[in-house]
């Protein structure tokens, strides 16, 4: 049996939860207040999950970089692969807000998108 | 750039700067040397800005001789140089009973040196003129000749009329030996090549003993760095105008309490001796130190409003006083050495430094007559070195005109002390440009308020590297090593998740 | 552009407490709107914060600082507010005349029926001050950092150490980390964490960063750039714990030490501010010591979400219009008195047609000449007259008394102006 342990992001509490597994099922949860930290905890011992937000490279934008992320949580175990295929790419302007910039980010169904609009430069 | 010149003025502090001003004057092509990224970064823009009335140098010393001859020439000099000066004269405070016969004998000792307009304030009248005073003072000096001005200014102010008047300033440019002839110098060799010259002259400040040896010139003269270190205080919070000093000790001066002319009030300095000439650290001995002086003249300052520290390094040289009786080894060395050719040397001009500068810059061209220079007035010589607009002190029709006339001044870059783009862009392009971001924060003032450099930063960056046509990654706070970006976001690779 | 002589509203800044006030104040009624942003662009502080936190509470979505302003600012423009970016309040007073200064359009005078403060604030600097050692480059605030590395596209160090656990701090720890630099340590002075825990999860134990509670930074070292701190044990009073020091090698400092509240123009305004929240003292609109000067966000107090900024700053905004509507108003009912024939001077200068509802109003005048014969004393509009009275002479040595009466109000009413006339009734 093992036990992990968490601190709660559901909300700004913070609640300290205590996740007991046996082998990859969760046996117990303890330590939440509300529905959302058990299934915070459930979540996160299972299969942490994290939004990702980064930047691109816009080489003809009004700024040299437009910020981007994902349009949903990501498995946490591979940020770094979502980093990097984010590093590789560039776009070019003009961009609107919410563009997708990566469709469905290394088979993770979620897509990188544009986090504003980014003019050319002028 | 050429290597022959008539005369090379090593060092660009206020008091080099001020020797290139007055020997601009002449003909003859001056080039002035100086080793760090901007003029004046030395004690020269670390020091309490004061204009000396001249009663504390010891009588007969060459520091009391040049003192009082400079202090009555600070007013032409301000108009034709267009640099901020007041005479807003000096308080010597005296705390309790037992310190009232040393301002006595302060101020007798300002009559035997020639200083005029001082007088005597009792307690009464000294709490009159500053509200905060320790109220146990016992009474004050009040020497009305005493001055204010923003030392920096005056350095770049002269070294800029002497680029007006034909000199060359190199920065970065580091003496390393003189080039002789015999016993002659004719030149000297620096990190950037050889010049050559007919005269040389030495005001290297911290490193003018080494200098100095590098001419086999008074081997036993030594300068050490003495240590000044200063707070000061957000002008929102602490309003200090009068110009405060205590009562003088063996260490020096004392720990000021003084407005400046950016309306800021500043503490200091200490004056501990130390033996790295390069350590500009601030301690936190230093800083208790500091504490205390203020405290002493007026309790109710509260560190808690300091918004900056700065630590100049005095060069406190052991020269000896050439006066009969006067037994004296800390006085200015100021001299044509009769065993070298060609070279003017000085030494250990620490305070009044600041303020005797114009009469050393006169001083050094008399003794160069004397050694038989013969110097041929410039018909053209222009004694104007003209001001640049400061928006901040402008009135909304002043504002108005000059955004009209260039509209870059109409663009606020540094929000809290209101410098504009047009202003910075214009010391870039200055006759002693301005080229890091540490050199436009003491030509303009920028920088220095509540957000310290919070809003400007990321835009004076990205416009001193457009104006000089380097890349950001050039640009620097204070010269090489201090380069503010690393390289581009995008470079590196991520570093795996643990 | 052209830039109006006077708005009715006018916003000092486009983060989202400034774009949330602009945007109710149009849909309060206010026709002309402006809004006010230092920056090339709008969206304020937002622009740099990519990180998702945003919105939970307003679009019930988790978004990036950018997208949350790109929201407002595509409904400002929508709504046919002006702006002007690049552009600097230089002074705003109470009788809410603001200069401003841009390169575009030069230094300007603009007045306001109604003021909305959204200046936000500015990151605390003074834990540097009394830190011994020298002033190396690569001490920088994480919001300086966090403008390069997100905006500018630069990266201001590789190895870090931050001072302070607020959120800002613990934000940059992580984004840094993303970039490929090194975040060594995070040192807080307090025995608490000062941010949100959700960003110690996800920017510090995620990335394995250590967070020190109760140390702090005792001496910075490096002469032209940083090349070490060193770290301190502190215990609740904040004295330094001897022996606890620790060298850690980093080439950048960055501070997340607090913020503060920018409020150098409410100063000028004549504002009054809290000295415990260091912003204005306000009512429950927002509503300012000055009649028809307004604050919303940042400016007001530090907050944790920006949602509520946004809810402060539209309920500000509303305030505003509302202020500004009833001014306007009541401007309008003001109508000048113009002396006419032989008359010099009249006082008042100008009257509200409205208050001659409630009771007579004195006009008080002299002539230029004497004249000695009958007179007509006559008062009229552009096209009606008010009243007409005789007198038997009149001289400039005596004042003259015409007085307007309530029953007057409707034919005032009527009149753009009000011209009195003094002539003989031989020229009538």
């Amino acid at each position: 049996m093992e036990e992990k342990n968490f601190i709660c992001t559901a909300c700004p509490m913070g609640c300290k939860l205590i996740v007991r597994m046996e082998g990859d099922e969760v046996v117990k949860i303890l330590g939440h207040r509300c529905r959302k930290g058990e299934t915070y905890g459930r979540q996160e011992a299972i299969a942490p999950q994290r939004m990702l937000a980064s930047t691109v490279k816009v080489p003809n934008g009004f700024h040299p970089l437009l910020p981007v992320y994902t349009k949903g949580s990501i498995p946490k175990q591979r940020i770094s692969e979502v980093l990097e295929k984010i590093r590789a790419v560039e776009v070019t302007a003009p961009i609107k807000a919410e563009d997708v910039i990566i469709p469905n980010v290394i088979g993770t169904g979620v897509d990188v998108i544009a986090s504003r609009d980014m003019p050319a430069k002028n | 750039m050429q290597e022959k010149y008539d005369y090379i003025v090593i060092g660009g502090g206020v008091v080099g700067a001020m020797i290139a001003r007055w020997l601009s004057r002449y003909e003859g092509k001056l080039l002035l040397i100086e080793k760090e990224a901007d003029i004046g970064m030395g004690c020269s823009s670390a020091n309490t800005a004061i204009v000396h009335a001249g009663y504390d140098p010891l009588p007969g010393s060459l520091k009391a001789l040049m003192n009082v001859r400079a202090n009555p020439m600070w007013d032409q000099l301000a108009g034709e140089l267009n640099f901020p000066f007041e005479r807003r004269g000096d308080y010597v405070v005296a705390i309790g009973e037992e310190e009232l016969p040393l301002i006595h004998k302060l101020m007798d000792q300002g009559i035997k040196n020639g200083v005029p307009g001082m007088m005597m304030l009792d307690a009464g009248e000294m709490r009159s003129r500053e509200r905060d005073i320790n109220p146990e003072t016992s009474g004050a000096l009040w020497a009305t000749t005493g001055g204010i001005c923003d030392p920096f200014q005056v350095t770049v102010a002269a070294a800029e009329n002497a680029v007006i008047n034909g000199a060359t300033v190199l920065l970065n440019t580091k003496f390393e030996d003189f080039i002789w002839e015999g016993s002659r110098v004719i030149g000297v060799k620096t990190n950037r090549g050889d010049f050559f010259a007919r005269w040389v002259i030495n005001s290297a400040g911290i490193y003018s003993d080494a200098v100095m040896h590098k001419a086999g010139v008074r081997p036993e003269f030594i300068i050490k760095p003495r240590k000044g270190e200063y707070f000061i205080f957000d002008r929102a919070e602490v309003q200090i105008h009068n110009v405060l000093f205590p009562v003088p000790s063996s260490r020096g001066k004392g720990i000021l309490v003084t407005g400046t002319l950016h309306e800021n009030t500043i503490v200091g300095p200490n004056g501990n001796v130390i033996d790295d000439k390069e350590d500009t650290s601030m301690t936190k001995e230093g800083m208790d130190e500091l504490l205390d002086g203020a405290k002493k003249l007026i309790p109710s300052l509260n560190l808690r409003h300091s918004i900056a520290n700065f630590v100049g390094l005095r060069p406190m040289g052991n020269g000896p006083c050439y006066t009969p009786g006067i037994n004296y080894n800390n006085d200015y060395v100021i001299e044509v050495p009769s065993s070298v050719q060609g070279f003017v040397n000085l030494g250990g001009i620490e305070s009044p430094g600041l303020t005797s500068a114009p009469a050393i810059a006169e001083m050094v061209v008399d003794l160069m007559k004397d050694a038989g220079e013969e110097f041929v007035a410039k018909k053209d010589w222009d004694p104007i070195r003209p001001g640049r607009p400061r928006f901040a002190h402008m009135t909304h029709q002043e504002r108005k005109l000059l955004c009209d006339m260039d509209p870059r001044y109409g663009r606020v870059i540094c929000r809290c002390e209101n410098v504009t783009e047009g202003e910075i862009v214009a010391e870039i392009h200055s006759p002693v440009p301005a080229l890091t971001y540490d050199a436009i924060k003491r030509r303009t003032w920028l920088g220095t308020g509540r957000c310290q450099g919070g809003f400007d930063m990321t835009r004076v960056v990205a416009i001193l590297a457009r104006e000089l046509g380097v890349s950001p990654f050039e640009i620097s706070k204070r010269g090489e090593s201090s380069e503010y970006l690393f390289r581009t976001t995008k470079d590196l690779e991520v570093s795996d998740v643990n | 552009m052209l830039i109006k002589k006077q708005y009715d509203v006018v916003v000092i800044g486009s983060g989202p407490g400034g774009l949330a006030a602009a945007i109710e104040a149009k849909k309060g009624g206010a026709d002309d709107v402006l809004v006010i942003e230092r920056d090339v662009e709008l969206g304020g502080i937002l622009l740099q914060c990519i990180h998702n936190g945003f919105g939970l509470q307003t679009f019930k979505e988790d978004l990036p600082g950018p997208e949350y302003a790109q929201r407002y600012i595509n409904e400002a423009r929508t709504l046919g507010i002006t702006f002007l970016m690049d552009t600097m309040v230089m002074d705003v007073t109470s009788q809410r005349k603001l200069y401003l200064t841009s390169q575009d359009f030069g230094y300007i005078e603009v007045d306001a029926h109604a003021i909305v403060l959204a200046m936000g604030c500015r990151e605390r600097t003074r834990a540097q001050v009394r830190l011994p050692g020298y002033r190396p480059n690569g001490v920088f605030t994480a919001g300086t950092a966090q403008r390069w590395v997100n905006v500018e596209g630069y990266m201001p160090g590789n190895n870090f150490v931050v001072l302070g656990s607020g959120d800002i701090g613990m934000i940059m720890a992580r984004r840094l980390t993303f970039e490929g630099a090194h975040v060594e340590r995070v040192l807080e002075i307090q025995s608490y964490l000062s941010g949100l825990s959700r960003n110690y999860v996800q920017c510090l134990d995620d990335w394995g960063i250590p967070l020190q509670l109760q140390h702090t930074v005792k001496r910075i070292l490096g002469k032209n750039r940083v090349e070490a701190i060193e770290a301190v044990a502190v215990d609740d009073k904040w004295n330094f714990i001897p022996g606890s020091e620790e060298i850690i090698p980093c080439d950048t400092l960055l501070l997340s030490v607090g913020l503060i509240p920018e409020n150098e123009l409410s100063k000028k305004a004549g504002v009054l501010l809290d000295p415990v929240t260091g912003g204005p003292f306000v009512d429950e609109h927002f509503q300012t010591n000055v009649p028809g000067i307004f604050a919303a966000g940042n400016v007001v107090h530090v907050y944790d979400l920006v949602d509520w900024v946004s809810l402060a700053g539209a309920e500000a905004g509303r305030s505003a219009a509302e202020f500004a509507l009833a001014e306007k108003e009541r401007s309008a009912r003001y109508i000048p008195l113009v002396p006419g024939k032989n008359v010099r001077y009249i006082v008042p200068h100008k009257l509200d047609k409205k208050a001659l509802e409630k009771g007579d109003i004195s006009l008080q005048m002299r002539v230029t000449k004497p004249i000695e014969e009958d007179v007509w004393m006559e008062v009229h509009g552009e096209e009606n007259s008010i009243v007409r009275r005789s007198e038997r002479y009149v001289r400039p040595g005596e004042m003259v008394t015409i007085v307007l009466k309530p029953k007057m109000a409707a034919e005032v009413e009527k009149a753009g102006r009000l011209t009195v006339d003094i002539y003989p009734k031989s020229e009538a």
